[in-house]
């Protein structure tokens, strides 16, 4: 198993080096002059030429992106275009914010969804199972944007029952945007937690177990649970990638001061250093949530830990 | 096997997919409303003057709720809502179904080649394909139009370019599932050339996943294209995009809620029905799924 989660650890490598290659490329073709850029329309052309020296914007793009992996390599993501601090700086006093949201986010879809899922299975058709299944639709087909903007209106806007944004309320400030981010991932799971046991629950073994006496509650929780819920756990690790992509919206609804609203100024102001730094900590994080994925199926199936030996 | 049984059997399995998708009622749902969106793509002009009603601003109804002559009300220039919902589904269908081409040319033909051929071509080709899932789409998305600009066509190609490493995995285990089965072996004992293999025998017999598919990436790419809008990396006012409605109705949402709810609505519903139809097909397709 150590060996397994060591080899994983060492395929991320690859995907990094793939991940800045991939972005530093598509950034380096942005029209326009990022020396310009900083300096502003009106600076003397002698200053920006100073400045493309500097920056070493005059280097031809692969000898950029292998001075721009050496200094990965120590930790040093580069300075930002705009704000000329370094870009890891920034990326490490704002991304907590995100994975804050993130977590939470996550916390209110599985707190939420497994046990939507389980009922629905174990009442399939009746009218709590039609009616989550009505929501778990339209909560997939919602645009997590609008739902913030909706409960805006609704909570801050027109009860003032919470902020409509920024993080200075403490745990208030998080319940919308919570709910914002957390509202497609909870749909997701629950659609697949319900399919999954529907799946189980019709195995022979489900069969025997009630045959045997045991009780409805162990069956469900003992018995099937364990065994649906590996593709619920795969859900949960590739919705965590839309939950970072969500967080960006999320956070630029509720004005939430993370790596999302970071990225999006940086986008805007072709802050290529900040871009590049902000897309490698984001997948970086994704690929991680995606092996200890891998990691939990050994723990729920020991069939599959066995493979892993 | 003469080409009158080959067209008769090729008409009553259409015939059977059709009709177990008429069966299912959700499915037949999210197929009308589909069709409508088509129709208001396609007639959009006929039902509301682009020019008129969807641009031109109208300062003397600023921001009016609905009512018989604004069925969803006006904006913050005074410009029809309800005709800029309908104009907002031809950017909608024309995104979505021009990304998802993208994704599926490319996708499709990597995914074959790797399904096909295996060992290391396979392992080069999904690599790279792990490599581009790695970032989450929408950030793929937004880099590529952060570099190339928010034109219509290259909020297109981030989408579709996107979704490449999803449609390559499916076509790639469609593909793998059906290379060793007999009907190819035979194509092959005849002499048939590997690209005809892939392109004539074996993807016609893999298109049940590849349409399901294509159908939920459509709503995706829908629901990206409005995601880039809302946060100003796609399409710019006063194109009527219903992501760009959104955010710029967002400063006037205290009092005149209707400019976010109905571009919403239009989203919600849109994805709502692809959703089911693709659902429905993925049923209809392959029967053995649901049960």
């Amino acid at each position: 198993m150590h060996k397994y989660i060591l080899k994983r650890l060492l395929m991320l490598i690859p995907v990094v080096i793939g991940v800045t290659f991939i972005v530093f490329f598509i950034m380096a073709m942005t029209p326009g002059d990022p020396a310009r850029t900083i300096l502003g329309e009106t600076a003397p052309q002698e200053s920006v030429d100073a400045l493309r020296e500097e920056l070493g914007l005059n280097d031809p793009i692969p000898v950029r992106y292998l001075n721009y992996m050496k200094d990965l390599l120590r930790g040093d993501l580069g300075e930002s275009y705009r704000s000329k601090t370094p870009v890891i700086k920034e990326i490490m006093s704002l991304y907590p914010a995100t994975l804050k949201l993130a977590f939470w986010g996550m916390v209110f879809a599985v707190v939420l969804s497994i046990p939507i899922g389980i009922i629905s299975a174990t009442r399939q058709y009746s009218v709590l199972d039609n009616v989550s299944m009505v929501f778990a639709l339209l909560g997939v087909a919602t645009p997590n944007f609008w739902l913030g903007l909706m409960l805006i209106i609704i909570f801050a806007l027109n009860l003032g029952v919470l902020p409509s944004g920024g993080d200075r309320d403490g745990w208030l400030s998080l319940i919308l945007p919570v709910i914002t981010l957390g509202t497609g991932c909870m749909a997701s799971i629950t659609r697949t937690t319900r399919s999954s046991m529907l799946e189980v629950i019709r195995q022979d073994y489900i069969r025997t177990a009630k045959a045997k006496g045991v009780s409805k509650k162990k069956v469900i929780n003992v018995h099937a649970l364990k065994n649906a819920l590996i593709p619920v756990v795969t859900v949960i690790g590739l919705q965590f990638g839309a939950l970072l992509g969500g967080a960006v919206l999320t956070e630029t609804v509720f004005s939430w001061p993370g790596l999302g609203s970071y990225l999006i100024n940086s986008i805007k102001s072709q802050d290529t250093p900040a871009v590049l730094g902000c897309v490698i900590v984001f997948s970086i994080s994704f690929s991680i949530v995606n092996l200890i994925v891998d990691i939990l199926y050994a723990y729920i199936d020991p069939r599959i830990k066995s493979k892993y030996k | 096997m003469s080409n009158n049984t080959k067209s008769l059997k090729k008409r009553s399995q259409l015939g059977e997919i059709w009709q177990r998708l008429t069966r299912n009622k959700a499915a037949m749902f999210g197929l009308f409303i589909f069709l409508l969106l088509i129709f208001c793509a396609i007639f959009a002009d006929q039902i509301a003057d682009y020019d008129t009603k969807v641009i031109a601003p109208d300062y003397d109804h600023l921001c009016e709720g609905p009512s018989a002559d604004h069925w969803f009300g006006t904006d913050e220039l005074g410009r029809d809502i309800f005709a800029r919902v309908v104009h907002g589904s031809r950017i909608s269908l024309v995104v979505g179904i021009i990304s998802v081409s993208v994704s599926l040319l490319f996708g499709g033909f990597f995914g074959a080649i790797a399904g096909y051929y295996g060992g290391t071509i396979d392992n080069i080709i999904m690599r790279i394909m792990d490599i581009f899932l790695a970032v989450p789409s929408i950030l793929l998305a937004m880099t590529i139009v952060a570099a190339f600009g928010t034109e219509l066509v290259f909020v297109m190609i981030a989408i579709g370019v996107s979704g490449i490493p999803n449609f390559a995995r499916i076509v790639r285990a469609a593909v793998m599932s059906v290379k060793d089965q007999e009907f190819v072996e035979a194509s092959k004992a005849m002499g048939a050339s590997n690209a005809t293999i892939i392109f004539k025998e074996i993807i016609p017999n893999c298109l049940a996943p590849i349409i399901v598919q294509a159908t939920l990436a459509v709503a995706s790419a829908i629901l990206s294209t409005s995601s880039l809008s809302f946060i100003g990396l796609g399409v710019k006012p006063p194109t009527p995009e219903w992501g760009a409605m959104l955010a710029s109705g967002r400063d006037y949402m205290r009092d005149a809620v209707h400019l976010t709810v109905f571009p919403g609505l239009a989203i919600i519903i849109t994805i709502l029905a692809l959703n089911l139809l693709g659902d429905g097909l993925r049923d209809a397709l392959d029967p053995r799924l649901k049960q």
